[in-house]
């Protein structure tokens, strides 16, 4: 029995609006609203709503023996929410036949995976948790935005849990070997992968509707003959493909859905193929070889590499800025901030500043809303120096320093300490206000002389005399202490001084300064 | 006296300082007394068949606010000329812009990064027909109004001055704000440059913006130097309110390069300079408002360098949001690596922001209040930037005399002269 393995990728960005650089400092919407509304609906009911159907009634019409899965972004899932609920009450009921499987993948459709790791990581688990709570299903199997994959990304996902990942069965990767069977990481070999068939799959995608094509029109009769034609031994058949393609890039006109309600009835009546989800293949197969990807692939244009979204200076630019704020806009732990960024991470931005206008230019310009990568860009930018500027203003508002300062007197090494505790705890910003306050410098002490120092000390408590001490620098500690009786300073060493913030130290400083000062 | 005047768009239909131009000496002409008879080629593609058309003062699309301009609308005839005549269009992208309207069927062309044009397709397909055509309907117009004397501003309508010339037999005046040598550098057009020539030698008389525009006409052109007179463009006070005290929303100083991104307004010296003085202080953005054919290439550059969080481009800006610039404007730099006059240092002034222009311009003839830099040096252009964002006194001194300087140059004087010019030539 051999499988054909559907997976359907639904995605939608948000959009960004006309944003000028007028707007800067002044406008934060960033978002097209009325676009994104727009389009959400339009591919709702050209493609979502009645693709959803189609694969409803073949569920029930083949029972179990008709198997399906899918990638949703967490973006299209949120827009769905505002804007066409009926959408994911439609994935629900799919969801309840239990023939449909689906995939986790970052939540913002990002390309988080060649930046960050931590970025990454924490966008898979949102969208898993979303795909949790809207279907009660947590995803097991794992694909990348736009199947981009490399040992290195494997690795990572491997490491995140993942069994299986699908990716795309680039020729140059591959060489002569087949995208038809499972294959594994070159560093982990715990991962499994499953690669893109792209020769039937983009039959289906792209050349569906295309006259100009040999084989157009494509029937399910020709199709289920090249499935046959493929070696018996061969194991799997990866059909890989964005979901828009049914009624939206291939209009319902050219008999799209004709052909995907009569393929799985002409593939039970004369082929030996089964349809299986990832997760079953996972369960069911095992890897025949590894396969070695130091660069990274995708499923993109003719070279299927990065260059779609990164490359260019424009791109990496935008790609590096973006990037560049990830400590300071986690360290807000302001949702808003947090959410807004990873809606400015989706590739898509990035694809819209492409400059290859030259073999893949038509798919390009027909997903663009920009009359020009240059226009992108500014665009981009704009909402993104208005971004900036925001989160200067967070941190100043909220009074906290985004760099971390020395603070006087305390070692370097405490302040790293203290600086690091908070990042990985997240403490409130509060705390961290506590931390900016500047310590009173103990150095008059230095130019007291001893027999007057040892006068004033004793009229100090030695409580308050630890605390004026915390953190100061050998030469005052030395200078203080040998002007103490051992008793004294047995005393002082032995207060806990673990929980003395930073404003305690202070008031004790001053208050010792004070003392020294008078007669 | 009377004059028939080729000229250019009007506010607020304006491209760039041509119009603005034309615009300020038509007024001054007017207080001098001087009657005008105003041509300007229009295409907005629902013009009736007739070719030409006198217009009543309440279609003119002029600022009807402007108190004097209504004074005097008895002294003014207005006459539109259906033609796609654009200035600052060079042959080769004419023809672009005509095919693209007749391919597309669009008759809009690239709306966000230049002037929104408007095309009927129904006139010349080739810019060199075009003016042809134009000077054609230019001697109809000669034939059918009285005048003194003939002004024609830039190449483009250099042929109908001459035309208009032969049929009434009076004196024609050209007007030079730009040559060939100033928009393409040393790459010339051969006919632009043939036509600018012919224009040039059957003028009685020749007005230059600049002496360096003067030194061109006679170096470059071979004219008789006691033919070519020059007067310094003026400013107008301000007539549009409101954006003197537009907030500004960003709290960075703001530099502003505002114009056509061609090579002959050096922007790229712009970013060059930008990137030195980002290196000494991140509290600055950088702002090119306009459009051109270097826009992309610039785009591309300032992304290299990774500036563009302190770098931005606007796109094409109306009158309305140049004023809006201005307003949020702290420097303002003209790196013109040729520019006859510059008419936008002036402006910029006018809105109390001191400006740092090259010396390869002509305004730089007539201005003591501005930091004036070779246009190729970027170290004196980012050394006089970062001296007049941080240096408080130097700063307050060119807001405070250039705006003196600035009101002093007024469109009266500038046509006083210009009448001066056409009385010689009528006792000529």
């Amino acid at each position: 029995m051999r499988s054909i393995c559907f997976y359907f990728q639904v995605h939608q960005p948000f959009r960004l609006r006309t944003y000028r650089f007028f707007d800067i400092g002044k406008d934060h919407n960033y978002f097209d609203e009325f676009q994104n509304r727009y389009i959400a609906r339009r591919v709702a009911d050209k493609c979502y709503l009645p693709t959803n159907q189609v694969m409803l009634d073949l569920i029930k019409e083949y029972g179990s023996g008709f198997k399906i899965s899918y990638s949703i972004s967490g973006t299209a899932l949120d827009q769905f929410e505002l804007y066409t609920p009926d959408v994911i009450e439609s994935f629900r009921r799919l969801a309840e036949t239990g023939c449909v499987e689906f995939l986790a993948e970052t939540y913002t459709h990002s390309l988080s995976a060649l930046k960050s790791k931590e970025e990454f990581t924490t966008q898979v688990e949102a969208q898993r948790n979303k795909i949790e709570s809207l279907f009660g299903i947590r995803p097991r199997t794992f694909r990348n935005t736009e199947l981009i994959y490399s040992d290195h990304i494997g690795e990572m996902v491997a490491d995140m849990g993942f069994e299986t990942m699908l990716t795309e069965g680039a020729k140059h990767v591959l060489g002569w070997k087949s995208p038809n069977y499972m294959y594994r990481n070159a560093i982990n070999p715990k991962l499994k992968l499953l690669l893109k068939n792209f020769q039937l799959s983009d039959d289906i995608a792209f050349r569906f509707s295309q006259r100009s094509w040999e084989s157009w029109p494509l029937t399910t009769e020709k199709f289920v003959d090249w499935l046959n034609n493929i070696d018996q031994n061969q194991e799997v058949v990866n059909l890989f493909m964005d979901y828009e393609t049914f009624g939206e890039h291939q209009w319902s006109e050219t008999g799209i859905f004709d052909f995907l309600r009569a393929l799985p009835g002409r593939v039970f009546s004369h082929s030996n193929y089964s349809f299986n989800t990832p997760s079953e293949l996972t369960d069911r197969m095992q890897p025949v070889a590894a396969i070695h990807v130091p660069h990274p692939i995708s499923w993109a244009d003719e070279e299927r590499d990065l260059t779609a979204w990164l490359g260019n200076d424009l791109q990496d630019e935008a790609f590096d800025s973006i990037y560049a704020i990830e400590h300071k806009v986690k360290s807000t732990q302001n949702f808003d901030l947090i959410k807004e960024w990873r809606y400015l991470q989706t590739s898509d931005h990035f694809y819209y500043m492409c400059t290859k206008w030259f073999s893949d230019g038509d798919v390009h310009k027909y997903f663009n809303p920009y009359g020009s990568p240059y226009e992108a860009f500014i665009n981009y930018m704009n909402v993104l120096s208005d971004f900036t500027i925001r989160l200067d203003n967070f941190y100043e508002t909220n009074n906290i320093q985004s760099e971390p300062e020395q603070v006087n007197n305390i070692p370097v090494k405490e302040v790293q300490k203290v600086t690091k505790k908070e990042t990985i705890t997240k403490v409130a910003p509060k705390k961290v206000k506590e931390v900016a306050i500047k310590v009173t410098s103990l150095n008059p002490v230095l130019k007291v002389e001893d027999t007057e120092l040892k006068r004033k000390l004793k009229l100090i408590n030695n409580k308050s005399l630890a605390i004026a001490l915390v953190g100061v620098n050998k030469e005052i500690n030395a200078k203080v202490l040998g002007n103490l009786s051992k008793s004294i300073q047995k005393d002082i060493n032995e207060f806990d001084l673990s929980k003395i913030d930073k404003k305690e130290v202070d008031e004790a400083r001053k208050a010792l300064l004070k003392v020294l000062k008078g007669k | 006296m009377k004059v028939l005047m080729f000229g250019w768009e009007f506010p607020p239909h304006i491209t760039g300082g041509l119009g603005t131009a034309c615009f300020g000496l038509t007024k001054g002409l007017l207080h001098q007394g001087v009657q005008v008879i105003f041509v300007v080629p229009k295409a907005y593609g629902d013009e009736n068949q007739q070719a030409v058309r006198l217009l009543s003062a309440s279609e003119v699309p002029v600022d009807i606010r402007d108190t004097l301009y209504k004074d005097h609308w008895e002294d003014i005839s207005y006459i539109e000329v259906g033609s796609n005549l654009i200035p600052y269009n060079t042959p080769e992208q004419f023809y672009d812009i005509i095919n693209y309207t007749r391919e597309t069927g669009k008759s809009e062309y690239d709306s966000i990064f230049s002037k929104y044009y408007q095309f009927s397709g129904k006139y010349g397909q080739n810019l060199m027909e075009e003016v042809q055509r134009y000077a054609l309907v230019a001697s109809t117009i000669a034939l059918q109004n009285t005048f003194d004397v003939i002004h024609a501003h830039d190449w483009l309508t250099y042929p109908a001055g001459i035309a208009a010339k032969k049929i009434s037999g009076k004196p024609l005046i050209i007007h030079v704000h730009a040559t060939e040598f100033d928009r393409s550098g040393e790459n010339i057009n051969q006919n632009v440059y043939d036509i600018e020539r012919l224009g040039m030698e059957k003028a009685d008389l020749i007005i230059a913006v600049s002496n360096l525009t003067r030194n061109i006409i006679i170096e470059r052109y071979g004219i008789d130097p006691d033919k070519v007179h020059v007067v310094h463009n003026a400013v107008e006070p301000t007539t549009r309110p409101g954006y003197t005290y537009e907030e500004k929303y960003v709290k960075e100083k703001i530099v502003t390069f505002l114009g056509r991104v061609t090579f002959q307004k050096g922007p790229d010296y712009f970013v060059e300079a930008a990137y030195k003085v980002l290196q000494k202080d991140k509290n600055v953005r950088f702002v090119m408002a306009g459009s051109g054919d270097m826009l992309n290439r610039m785009i591309r550059r300032v992304a290299e360098l990774r500036i563009s969080k302190n770098f931005h481009f606007t796109g094409f800006l109306d009158a309305e949001n140049v004023d809006r610039m201005f307003a949020m404007s702290d420097v303002y730099v003209m790196p013109s690596v040729s520019e006859p006059f510059g008419i936008s240092p002036l402006e910029a002034m006018r809105s109390n922001v001191p400006v740092v222009i090259s010396k390869q311009s002509g305004v730089s003839e007539v201005l003591k209040y501005a930091l004036k830099i070779d246009f190729w040096d970027i170290d004196a252009m980012a050394d006089a930037i970062y001296g007049l964002l941080h240096y408080d006194a130097l700063s307050k001194m060119f807001i405070h005399h250039g705006k003196a300087e600035v009101d002093n140059m007024k469109w009266d004087a500038a046509a006083g002269m210009v009448k001066d010019v056409y009385l010689k030539a009528i006792q000529n």
